[in-house]
């Protein structure tokens, strides 16, 4: 404890601050695992008809005696706690086990999908944030005026039109009235050519994706950067500068900005998840191949291991996300987390 | 006559696809043609897993025995000939000699009677090779299917997805039992039919090539197959019209097939889906309350109105079914409809003893298993309202949920579809077979029991003479159209799209994407 604290007022909080941090998120982040599972786990197992029903209805019917052999296999006749403690102690030895549908890995599965989302969701949430900041600095300066009113109305369009809709409007639009995008997936396999070409390829085909998921965040940046500036622009610290004589460049993007910007980045933060479970109907509208088609299916095809997986895959990156959050607002605003 | 007139039009359509094909357009080779698959694929290996999404990849991937063509009739593919013994216990299959796996190794018979023995442990249609006993081998090229009992629908059970040929020195390396969980299902996939497996992403796609040693000379003429994989149907539709996908099958909203059917640049058909047989009926339970009086049943058939379900919901792109099997099918026998009559509706509920008491006769529950047959069911709610039944709609949050209700027998009325597979034997006879009465989703979960009705099944079942076959199924029909344990309304709308400039000769047999497209090409 000594060393600790010797160490902590020689090198300046940082570092301990952090550690420590990530130490108690860890635990934290275990026991919510945890409780994630079980709780799926339980919520699963309480609605009625199983994988095998599904399975079913892929082979378009099957014999009751092939049903029986799929429940017999799976484990599924087995008691409730039975299964929930099999489940838990395979997850403890970090095995998410095999897809009850595909037969895979789960892992696998869940790792061949995971770069698509990776993708969809980052583009669209870093789009999201530049845009809705842009928008929101921009109205917030003529508050009244129309370019504000404008842009209230993007906004508000984009968050309270469901994200489906606004997919299929964008394909309608830009894949069939004029075609310069694709309909759907993430490549054209037909496609011949070399690095560039292929990743070009995909840049086309995350454009449509991406600007959809982006509509639904993009309103509650650009509201809260907008009323967070304006709140700012009205401190004496930028009338001071007005009065020192500094450009309105300079004052609006140097000095509000940066201090505008803390809760914004706080906000995208905890919208972290509400970006990933958005990208499950994006990913289901475009055919994109993420994890939330692959989310979306298992959980339509009972397919409890990879639902939980994904799940579990999901608060990851939830968690990972807020980490970097927190390292952002750390560069935004110094008083975070380094103050003794 | 009926019949008469059926094989004449069947010879004038013979003779005028040959006539066109030998004037009109001659198949061009090469190209990649790029298609569709409506939902992820769970398995490729179609020995083991059933199904209209493995069907289409399962079929180029793996020759079966026979291939069908659009008149019904079997035609030679991996077996050049067959014959059925006097007594239809033994089918002999005489097997091409130049038939190759994708990894060079020659087709045996030892394949044919291990693919036997895999479909018959791990496929999901017990009843297609039930009565094989053993298959015995006398050289390579001869396979030799021992029955316990005649078994005619193992001709169409041999065609199509249902006898896929896998490779025994592949897929016998474990216990037949595991073959459904092989790590080569879905990579490295081999099998002897037109194309190969280049890429499966699950999720994603699946990508076919050419097989250049493929049996029959000249074939395939396409290059590559890249089946996307999209799961959208409105998605799909976008995608037909901009000219992304040159073909797809098994479009069934009637919304998105009127709309392409607006299409210039596009053909859109329900030829082609007899085989698989998909029909939409009004489920009903007649093990308990008051659908166990005939009568009722009887009177609800009259009180809903078919045409307006095929007008209204269906919008003209289904056709009428009157029983158990599909209009299609070489064995269907139309019966009379319940044509809209309130009147009777309401005579029959008075003889069965159900009164209008303060308002209403009695109350019935009705159920769905998926989104896109809620119109349906909302519309019998409507319709029993009509001659003062109660109708209570009951939605369920998944498949499975709705699967458990009527595996249980836990439902009055419910919308339903369900496919044929080929022979009624297959997909037909479990709907009414009181000896498969709640074992599961799609069993008789209707609880129908009728001692003729088993024993017309029985005896068609084993029936190796055509005519007296078609005679069996026919008096089956007519009593399932008179006892109602279902009320068939109408074929689900199966419809292939096709680039028409563009794609020559799609799969418009009996089976859909079902089968091999190697006489597919791109124009």
């Amino acid at each position: 404890m000594t060393c600790f604290t010797a160490q902590h007022s020689l090198k300046g909080g940082f570092p301990v601050n952090f550690l420590q941090t990530l130490l108690v998120r860890s635990i934290y982040a275990i026991i919510l695992l945890l409780a994630v599972l079980v709780l799926n786990f339980s919520m699963m197992h309480l609605a009625p008809g199983d994988v095998a029903d599904t399975i079913a209805q892929a082979n378009g019917g099957a014999d009751a005696e092939v049903l029986e052999a799929i429940r017999t296999e799976y484990g599924l006749d087995q008691p409730f706690l039975v299964q929930l403690g099999r489940y838990i102690g395979n997850v403890m030895q970090l095995n998410l086990g095999y897809s009850f549908y595909y037969r895979e890995p789960v892992t696998e599965l869940i790792l061949q999908r995971l770069p698509a989302t990776l993708l969809l969701v980052f583009s669209a949430q870093i789009l999201a944030l530049l845009l809705g900041v842009l928008l929101g600095v921009i109205s917030a300066q003529k508050p009244n005026g129309i370019t504000s009113h404008f842009v209230t109305f993007i906004a508000l369009f984009g968050y309270s039109a469901p994200v489906f809709w606004t997919g299929i409007l964008l394909l309608i639009g830009f894949s069939l009235q004029f075609q310069w995008f694709p309909v759907a997936g993430m490549r054209d396999v037909t496609i011949e050519g070399g690095f560039f070409v292929k990743t070009w390829d995909v840049i086309v085909h995350l454009i449509l994706p991406m600007i959809t998921l982006a509509s639904v965040f993009l309103a509650l940046y650009s509201r809260l950067t907008r009323a967070t500036m304006l709140e700012q622009l009205r401190t004496d610290y930028v009338r001071t500068a007005y009065a020192k004589g500094m450009p309105h460049r300079k004052v609006v993007y140097q000095h509000a900005l940066k201090n505008a910007l803390s809760p914004v980045i706080t906000l995208a933060g905890l919208q972290f998840s509400a970006v990933i479970s958005g990208a499950v109907l994006v990913e289901a509208v475009f055919s994109w191949p993420g994890l939330g088609t692959l989310a979306f299916t298992s959980i339509i095809a009972r397919d409890t291991p990879t639902i939980l997986g994904i799940l579990f895959f999901s608060a990851l990156v939830v968690i990972i996300g807020n980490l970097l959050t927190d390292l952002a607002q750390k560069l935004v605003d110094p008083r975070i987390g380094g103050i003794e | 006559m009926r019949h008469i007139f059926k094989d004449l039009m069947a010879a004038t359509a013979l003779a005028s696809i040959v006539a066109t094909a030998s004037y009109a357009d001659e198949p061009k080779k090469g190209g990649t043609l790029v298609t569709v698959l409506g939902s992820n694929v769970r398995n490729l290996n179609s020995a083991v897993q059933s199904g209209i999404v493995t069907g289409f990849p399962g079929a180029q991937l793996f020759a079966s025995p026979l291939r069908y063509d659009e008149n019904w009739e079997p035609q030679p593919y991996l077996a050049e000939s067959w014959e059925t013994s006097e007594d239809g216990l033994t089918v002999t299959l005489n097997l091409v000699k130049n038939a190759k796996f994708h990894d060079g190794t020659p087709l045996t018979s030892t394949d044919v009677a291990f693919s036997v023995e895999v479909i018959k442990a791990n496929h999901p249609f017990k009843s297609m090779f039930a009565p094989v006993e053993t298959v015995e081998t006398p050289d390579a090229h001869t396979a030799v299917l021992k029955l316990a009992k005649p078994h005619p629908a193992l001709m169409l059970a041999m065609s199509g997805q249902l006898m896929s040929i896998i490779p025994k020195h592949i897929y016998g390396d474990g216990e037949i039992t595991d073959v459904k969980a092989h790590p080569r299902n879905n990579e490295n996939v081999v099998g002897s039919g037109p194309f190969k497996l280049v890429e499966f992403k699950n999720g994603e796609h699946v990508i076919l090539e050419r097989f250049d040693d493929f049996f029959i000379d000249g074939r395939p003429y396409l290059d590559k197959i890249v089946m996307r994989i999209i799961t959208d149907p409105a998605a799909r539709a976008i995608a037909y019209e901009n000219g992304e996908l040159h073909m797809g099958a098994f479009e069934s909203l009637p919304r998105i097939i009127n709309r392409l059917k607006g299409v210039d640049s596009l053909t859109v058909t329900a030829d082609g889906y007899g085989a698989i047989g998909p029909l939409d009926w009004l489920a009903m339970n007649t093990s308990k309350g008051p659908l166990s009086n005939v009568k009722v049943r009887k009177a609800i058939a009259y009180a809903v109105d078919k045409n307006f379900i095929s007008k209204a919901i269906m919008q003209g792109t289904a056709s009428d079914s009157t029983t158990g099997i599909h209009p299609d099918s070489p064995f269907y026998a139309a019966q009379d409809g319940y044509d809209l009559d309130l009147e009777k509706a309401a005579e029959l509920l008075d003889e069965a003893g159900f009164p209008v008491k303060d308002g209403t006769r009695m109350s019935l529950t009705i159920d769905f298993g998926w989104p896109g047959v809620k119109p349906q069911v909302e519309y019998v709610k409507a319709a029993l309202k009509k001659v003062d039944i109660n109708v209570e709609v009951r939605s369920s949050a998944d498949f499975p949920t709705w699967a458990k209700k009527m595996g249980t027998g836990d439902f009055d009325l419910s919308w339903d579809t369900v496919f044929n597979w080929g022979d009624p034997v297959i997909g037909v006879h479990r709907t009414y077979d009181s000896s498969n009465i709640l074992k599961g989703v799609w069993s008789n979960t209707q609880s129908y029991s009728n001692a003729r009705v088993d024993e017309l099944m029985a005896m068609a079942a084993v029936e190796t003479d055509d005519v007296k076959r078609k005679a069996l199924y026919a008096e089956f029909q007519a009593i399932i159209a008179d006892e109602v344990p279902v009320y068939h309304t109408n074929t689900l709308p199966y419809h292939t799209v096709y680039n028409t400039e563009k794609v020559g000769n799609p799969p418009i047999g009996i089976w859909g994407t079902s089968t091999p497209i190697d006489m597919t090409y791109l124009k």
